[in-house]
């Protein structure tokens, strides 16, 4: 099958590797990978702190540049909801960009989606020998709707030792422009799910989203706690011959 | 008042609080869960609730009128107050007619929005609190900080001082040796307010439910205390909200179910009462009911926001919201705390000042709030509009021009590439701590180390060149979950498609 990669502005340039590890696994699995490059970023930020008519035009942007995909996967949920759960109310009844985004939405795919109930995979031939313990994250959870796939996918990965995260339904207090809007009840947020994340003694936390995994990840590091953050597309592209590095 | 980051950073810091609201919180919502799980047609019930009050709110002016005609049948008086102050007068007035200095009032969320006690107080008149946890906040002079349990921010140690200190001030003193063990504290206040039910004449009360076709007001209570003062006084007065109002006494039922499941986790409230007109010889023999708009026929003109009319008060929002349960109600700055206050609060007072134009930047957006609503409040869809009206704002300068440039970077591939460019080649010189915004994250967290290269610059020195393993997927190896996919797949398959380069769409 042939791809389409929406890479995101924050895994592009802040996580390289993340989208790396999606153009290895996809090509494991046999899959053709295209990175249109026209594409910029979903408009998530600009939306959710109130700015539409910028978040407007880079939807517009995003579905002309997607717009003959077949299955187009963003390796973040927030940015997968974003074009399902919001560009709908972006566009006008009726107008060019709503009948896009009516066309295009259902064919944007988060990893684990796209995995399971596209490509029909669950083991990915993964090999990851650690803790880990999977965040899953609240656009992933109730936008997105992922349920059991992540840990569908995580169950096959070979050595993993998988831990529960204690209170994972919970938000991490990333929140886009939250953390900077209110920066205290999102670091307090944070080291709440920090302190959960430690507790499982996992030497990892995974999850679909970079952005609250730079979020938890970061006040790990703080509270030095050895716990690596780790995008769920590094795990599973992880083999024996070429072992994600932590 | 502070707005909401800076009232929040105090209780953000307060170990006793984080600890009273966390535990107070996660106990209620383990019940909540639990007793919801029990019924298979949840969900049918939320839809039927939200399909009442959108049905009933479309033709509110019908079903007023209609409550209206029923309550005068029923003998009672119905008053119309446009805002706080005309619904105060009103109130004062009647109190004053009937001779009384004193009044005992139920719980009630619209006497608290439009301080009705602080407007009975300059005009002479006392307002008794009868709800346990609403007699805890008036004795210590506190504010409520929850809609549902208004003391949550308190513990049994703090209660305990606050009664042997204050309720003598109030009337029957509490014991010498009053304990903090829950049973001696409830008898205390059992022992406090049963001499003031006893003595009272005039009660004041809201309402959650008034049915427009028999006139009947509705209020659910767990301590007996609404009961008494629904039943013993010779006067009633009952402020309450014009989004109240339900057409039937068959709308109501679905009511009965969603409220309590979802306020306190049982499956019925311990006391319904319910109360239609005057009946002689049983009962208050007057009647007075005040319909209080003070801003929702404003908030009902706007179609995104007028969803937040539907609240039933019953404050599951507050106690699943990840930001209520760490800044605590008091940082809202209203009657009205957590994701619904949020989004009811601006609306009804307007985004004018600096605190409440922080209100609907006072979330993370993680959806809890909209999940766990009985009525199906999409509480971050109204957030997001209400955030659009602030920016639309004057002000925000600096916000702007972020945006602003965020966008424009944004709105072309190649400007993307140089900022990011630009970004990796400044990697060494970022510091652990960042100046201005940059150091609210910087105080808490580590900044993650900026790589080399960018994604998009990778791809085309190396990652476009790489090819699948195999030109195809192996047989069976695209399965098909969901039917509008096959679909899909038959345009994959199209030549025309997978002749297309990779840069094809350059």
């Amino acid at each position: 099958m042939r791809i389409a990669l929406f890479i995101t502005c924050v895994n592009d340039t802040l996580y390289p590797r993340t989208g790396q590890a999606v153009v290895r696994l996809l090509r494991r699995l046999g899959h053709e990978v295209v990175f249109p490059e026209s594409q910029t970023c979903c408009g998530q930020m600009h939306y959710n702190t109130g700015y539409r008519r910028e978040a407007q035009r880079l939807a517009v942007r995003f579905v002309e540049t997607f717009a003959d995909a077949d299955a187009v996967l963003a390796p973040s949920g927030s940015c997968a909801a974003m074009v399902r759960d919001n560009y709908p109310r972006l566009g006008e009844p009726g107008s060019r960009l709503d009948r896009a985004v009516a066309d295009l939405a259902p064919r944007v795919y988060d990893l684990s989606e796209l995995l399971v109930d596209v490509l029909g995979v669950t083991d990915v031939g993964a090999y990851f020998p650690h803790t880990v313990t999977y965040h899953p994250t609240c656009h992933g959870l109730r936008l997105l709707k992922l349920g059991d796939r992540p840990y569908r996918l995580l169950r096959e990965v070979r050595g993993i030792d998988l831990r529960e995260l204690p209170g994972a339904a919970e938000c991490c207090g990333f929140g886009g422009t939250f953390a900077v809007k209110n920066p205290d009840v999102s670091a307090a947020m944070g080291s709440d799910k920090a302190r959960n994340v430690a507790a499982t003694g996992a030497e990892v936390l995974c999850a679909v989203d970079n952005s609250c995994l730079m979020h938890i990840g970061g006040t790990l590091e703080r509270g030095r706690t050895g716990v690596k953050a780790v995008h769920l597309a590094e795990i599973l592209a992880s083999t024996e011959q070429e072992p994600a590095r932590l | 008042m502070p707005a909401f980051p800076e009232a929040a950073r105090t209780a953000t810091r307060d170990a006793q609080l984080r600890h009273n609201l966390r535990k107070a919180t996660h106990t209620i919502r383990d019940k909540r869960d639990a007793v919801v799980a029990e019924l298979d047609d949840w969900s049918r019930l939320r839809a039927a609730g939200k399909a009442i009050k959108d049905r009933t709110l479309r033709h509110l002016d019908h079903y007023l009128e209609r409550l209206e005609e029923s309550v005068t049948a029923a003998g009672g008086t119905v008053h119309w107050a446009a805002d706080a102050a005309e619904a105060n007068a009103i109130v004062t007035g009647l109190v004053r007619a009937t001779g009384e200095r004193d009044v005992v009032k139920v719980k009630s969320m619209a006497t608290q929005e439009i301080e009705l006690n602080e407007a009975l107080a300059e005009a002479g008149i006392t307002a008794y609190e009868t709800d346990l946890a609403e007699l805890i906040v008036q004795l210590s002079e506190d504010l409520p900080s929850h809609i549902l349990v208004p003391a949550i921010h308190r513990n049994r140690a703090e209660i305990r001082e606050i009664f042997r200190d204050r309720m003598a001030a109030w009337g029957v003193p509490a014991p010498d040796d009053l304990g903090d063990d829950p049973r001696a504290l409830a008898e205390a206040a059992r022992v406090h307010l049963r001499e003031r039910f006893l003595r009272t004449r005039v009660a004041v009360s809201g309402a959650n439910f008034a049915v427009a076709d028999t006139g009947t007001l509705v209020v659910l209570e767990s301590e007996g205390n609404g009961r008494m003062c629904l039943t013993l006084p010779r006067t009633l007065i009952s402020v309450v909200g014009i989004e109240k109002v339900v057409p039937t006494w068959s709308d109501l039922e679905v009511f009965l179910q969603l409220l309590p499941r979802s306020s306190t986790g049982e499956r019925m409230n311990p006391y319904t009462s319910t109360w239609t007109g005057v009946t002689p010889g049983d009962g208050p023999q007057e009647f007075h009911l005040v319909l209080l708009d003070n801003g929702r026929t404003d908030v009902l003109a706007d179609t995104v926001g007028r969803q937040a009319l539907r609240c039933i008060r019953c404050s599951a929002c507050l106690n699943i919201c990840p930001v209520y349960e760490r800044a605590g109600g008091h940082a809202y700055g209203s009657v009205y705390p957590g994701p619904i206050g949020a989004i009811l609060t601006p609306q009804l007072r307007g985004t004018g000042s600096a605190a409440d134009a922080a209100l609907p930047y006072a979330s993370s957006l993680c959806g809890a709030c909209y999940e766990v609503c009985p009525v199906a409040i999409d509480i971050p869809e109204v957030l997001v509009h209400l955030r659009e009206e602030v920016a639309a704002r004057p002000g925000h300068l600096g916000e702007k021009a972020a945006m602003g440039a965020a966008g424009w970077v944004f709105e072309g591939e190649r400007r993307l590439g140089a900022a990011q460019r630009a970004v990796s080649a400044a990697r060494s010189l970022v510091p652990r701590r960042l100046p201005g915004p940059g150091a609210a994250w910087t105080d808490t967290r580590d900044i993650p180390p900026i790589p080399e290269e960018s994604f998009r610059s990778w791809w085309r020195r190396e990652g476009r060149h790489g090819r699948a393993e195999t030109d195809a997927p192996a047989p069976g190896q695209v399965r098909r979950e969901r039917p509008e996919q096959s679909e899909q797949a038959e345009r994959s398959e199209r030549p025309e498609q997978s002749e297309r380069g990779e840069d094809g769409r350059r």
